[in-house]
């Protein structure tokens, strides 16, 4: 976007690589809990941090419908990737979480009051799209009918580091979903690193007083008009490298439409009702809950665990699943991304991370099945007009 | 960064997931499968007041939470009521419940009939099975206000005669509330002397305005289309018809997703629609 990479704040700084690990000593020292980055087992995932040591520096990742590898960079860039399988979401609304206990007294029951402190989460290296992310699940947790207690206790205290992307990945749409690749709000500081010849440094940008406050305790300075120049054009780059693109216009319109459309059984040929994509998007909110007992039966406790629209038991009422086939499911996951989200919560539900693309065993791709339905829809109606 | 705190964010909110224990007065048997608990507050808590068509989450201690209708009178200060039919896991538990059992209640969830709405208008409720226990609460409603509307019409099926719900009250409105009252089973022994045939037959033949009649609906899904052609082909207009819907529920608060019915959440845009609001997925199979 011409416009997104012409309206950085008036007032930027600068960062040293070597004075990185200033930010996270402050951070710690504020008693926040670092997260972010790093390299296990084959993938970059988000885990515990203590140093920048720690974060996956000189790797980069290589992504393609059904495919990630990583790859040792020829360069030391510590944010030289994009994302993997992780989300912020497996911290502020964890895969499986305890939502309460009740013990049994007499013949009723009382609830076991529980500790209800801000774990302090810093987020190191968040994404525009990722930002975009965490505004949605707000959305769905915080500004609805009803606030989750277990979701506004993790997010409140919340403080992010925002990373502009100095690359796209072979997946990435974030510029058809209008989500990056650069961090516009949602943050508290965003870093846009760059390296030139021997000069490795973060141009920073302020975003919250959080943020001011401990930029305040690094060593900085405003930043030159040529680095800043330099960080602009490093976020224009990554915007014309997008690995995927959809036409978003009239997408929820679109969808609509097109509940009937022959491409829904083509895909549902290929689609493993696996659920992958489900668990790697950093919007999808969906769970079940599970309720157990100690041996002795006194207490109970409710777990929420997350749950896919891909499963047979999601939509079952006494009878049978609602959602029966795989075409059903493979389309309400799409449609609700795509078009029942805005009429939800008033944004896509979809910010082009690519995730559900990479981590699809079998590559379906978001981006081609729209193009599909778009390029051959018949203009009979079905559904919303 | 950390989230804006405006004061509806920070105002202390009750947690909406935690079940509160009722205790039960009253455990009456329906029918062979279905059965009516009467609640009161096992805490001395005032009872929520709660308008007709919506529904609550109960919980049986360590086992599970189900959603359920409230079936007794909106008016009714002290007591909540609710009919049950066992199928599964919890609901089956459920029906050995005696006097005295506690059980977890939260709610009440969802969105009403328009008993208020409805005022001036004849009203048709037309319920299969089980649906007419949130129906129910509405009846109560409409007969203690029956001056406010034209003619009320009561049409109900059930599977057979064993399975027809709140028989003593059906014949007392039959007979004594100025409303009109047809019931009919799918089937029925030889002796059956009532209607045979499925709840659509009995639209036709009950007298009501069509131009001025809000009609309720809650049944199985299939029935409630029949009943919408039928009220449709008479000139009943899409705007002046309710249905109740059913999806699987899990949080009842709009957080779990499993209610999601095309662009809505059953749990807290509904259950009860108005149908010209939902009408293209209403026609959509496997939505
Ligand atoms: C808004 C609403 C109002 C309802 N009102 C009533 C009522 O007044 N009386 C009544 O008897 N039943 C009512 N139901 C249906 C009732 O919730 C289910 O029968 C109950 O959940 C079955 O649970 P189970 O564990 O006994 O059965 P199981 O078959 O063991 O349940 C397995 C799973 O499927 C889900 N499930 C099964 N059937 C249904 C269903 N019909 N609807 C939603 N989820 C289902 C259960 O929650 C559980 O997750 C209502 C449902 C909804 C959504
Ligand atoms: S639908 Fe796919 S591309 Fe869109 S946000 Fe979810 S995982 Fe990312
Ligand atoms: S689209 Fe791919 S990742 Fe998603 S459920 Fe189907 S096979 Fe699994
Ligand atoms: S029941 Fe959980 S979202 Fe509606």
């Amino acid at each position: 976007m011409a416009e997104e990479s012409n309206n950085l704040p008036s007032v930027t700084y600068t960062l040293e690589r070597e004075h990185l690990h200033q930010l996270f000593d402050v951070l710690t020292g504020k008693g926040y809990r670092l997260l972010g980055p790093a390299v296990r087992d084959g993938a970059i995932v988000y885990d515990e941090l203590t140093a920048p040591s720690d974060l996956p520096v000189g790797w980069t990742d290589e992504q393609d419908g059904g495919r990630y590898r990583l790859k040792k960079r020829a360069d030391d860039a510590v944010f030289g990737f994009v994302v993997g399988p992780h989300s912020w979401k497996k911290f502020l609304h964890p895969p499986a979480l305890r939502l309460w206990q009740l013990r049994r007294e007499g013949d009723g029951f009382t609830v076991i009051q529980e500790e209800a402190e801000s774990p302090k989460y810093a987020f190191i290296g968040v994404r525009a799209c990722e930002l975009h992310a965490i505004a949605i699940q707000d959305k769905v947790f915080l500004e609805s009918k009803y606030i989750d207690p277990m979701y506004k206790i993790r997010r409140e205290g919340c403080f992010i580091v925002a990373v502009n992307c100095g690359q796209a990945g072979g997946t990435c749409f974030c510029v058809s979903m209008n989500t990056g690749p650069r961090a516009t709000s949602g943050f508290d500081l965003a870093l846009t690193e760059a390296m030139e010849g021997e000069r490795h440094y973060f141009v920073v940008e302020v975003g919250s007083p959080a943020g001011a406050d401990a930029l305040s305790e690094i060593s900085h300075r405003e930043s030159q008009a040529d680095e800043e120049t330099t960080a602009e054009r490093i976020v224009a780059d990554t915007a014309r490298q997008m690995g995927r693109e959809m036409d978003a216009t009239g997408i929820k319109e679109l969808l609509y439409r097109n509940y009937e459309h022959p491409r829904w059984n083509d895909v549902a040929s290929r689609c493993l009702t696996c659920a992958n994509c489900t668990m790697v998007c950093p919007t999808c909110f969906c769970a079940t809950v599970e309720d157990v007992t100690d041996l002795a039966g006194d207490t109970a406790e409710r777990w929420r665990k997350w749950d896919s629209c891909f499963t047979l038991d999601f939509s079952y009422v006494h009878g049978g699943s609602v959602r029966a086939t795989t075409k059903d499911r493979y389309r309400q996951w799409m449609t609700h991304k795509l078009a029942t989200w805005f009429d939800q919560f008033g944004s896509s539900g979809c910010v082009g991370c690519g995730r559900c693309i990479t981590w699809c065993p079998v590559a379906i791709d978001i981006t081609e099945e729209v193009r599909a339905i778009r390029e051959t829809e018949s203009k009979k109606d079905s559904a919303g007009d | 960064m950390a989230l804006s705190t405006d004061s509806a964010m920070t105002s202390p909110v009750a947690n909406p997931m935690i079940p509160v224990p009722w205790r039960v007065q009253k455990a009456r048997r329906e029918t062979r499968d279905t059965f009516t608990l009467t609640l009161r507050p096992a805490n001395g808590e005032p009872l929520p007041a709660f308008a007709p068509g919506q529904f609550n989450m109960l919980y049986l201690f360590g086992v599970g939470e189900v959603a359920i209708s409230i079936s007794g009178d909106p008016a009714d200060q002290e007591n909540l009521v609710h009919t049950i039919r066992a199928v599964g896991t919890v609901t089956r538990p459920m029906q050995r419940l005696k006097r005295g059992a506690v059980l977890g209640v939260r709610g009440p969830f969802g969105s009403p009939w328009p008993v208020e709405e409805a005022e001036g208008n004849d009203v048709v409720i037309v319920a299969g099975g089980l649906g007419l226990a949130p129906l129910r609460p509405a009846l109560y409603r409409l007969l203690a206000h029956r001056q406010q509307y034209g003619r009320i019409v009561l049409l109900y099926g059930a599977r057979t005669p064993r399975d027809l719900l709140y028989q003593r009250s059906l014949d007392q409105w039959q007979t004594r509330s100025g409303i009109e009252v047809a019931y009919t089973v799918d089937a029925a022994a030889e002796d059956w002397r009532g209607n045979v045939g499925v709840v659509t037959t009995l639209i036709s033949k009950a007298r009501f305005d069509p131009v001025h009649t809000t009609a309720m609906i809650c049944g199985p899904e299939v029935m409630m289309r029949y009943v919408i052609m039928e009220l449709e082909k008479l000139g009943v207009t899409d705007e002046n018809i309710f249905i109740s819907m059913e999806r699987n529920m899990k949080c009842a608060i709009g957080f779990c997703g499993h209610c999601q019915f095309g662009p809505t959440f059953v749990c807290k845009d509904g259950p009860v629609f108005r149908y010209d609001r939902i009408e293209p997925f209403f026609k959509l199979r496997g939505v």
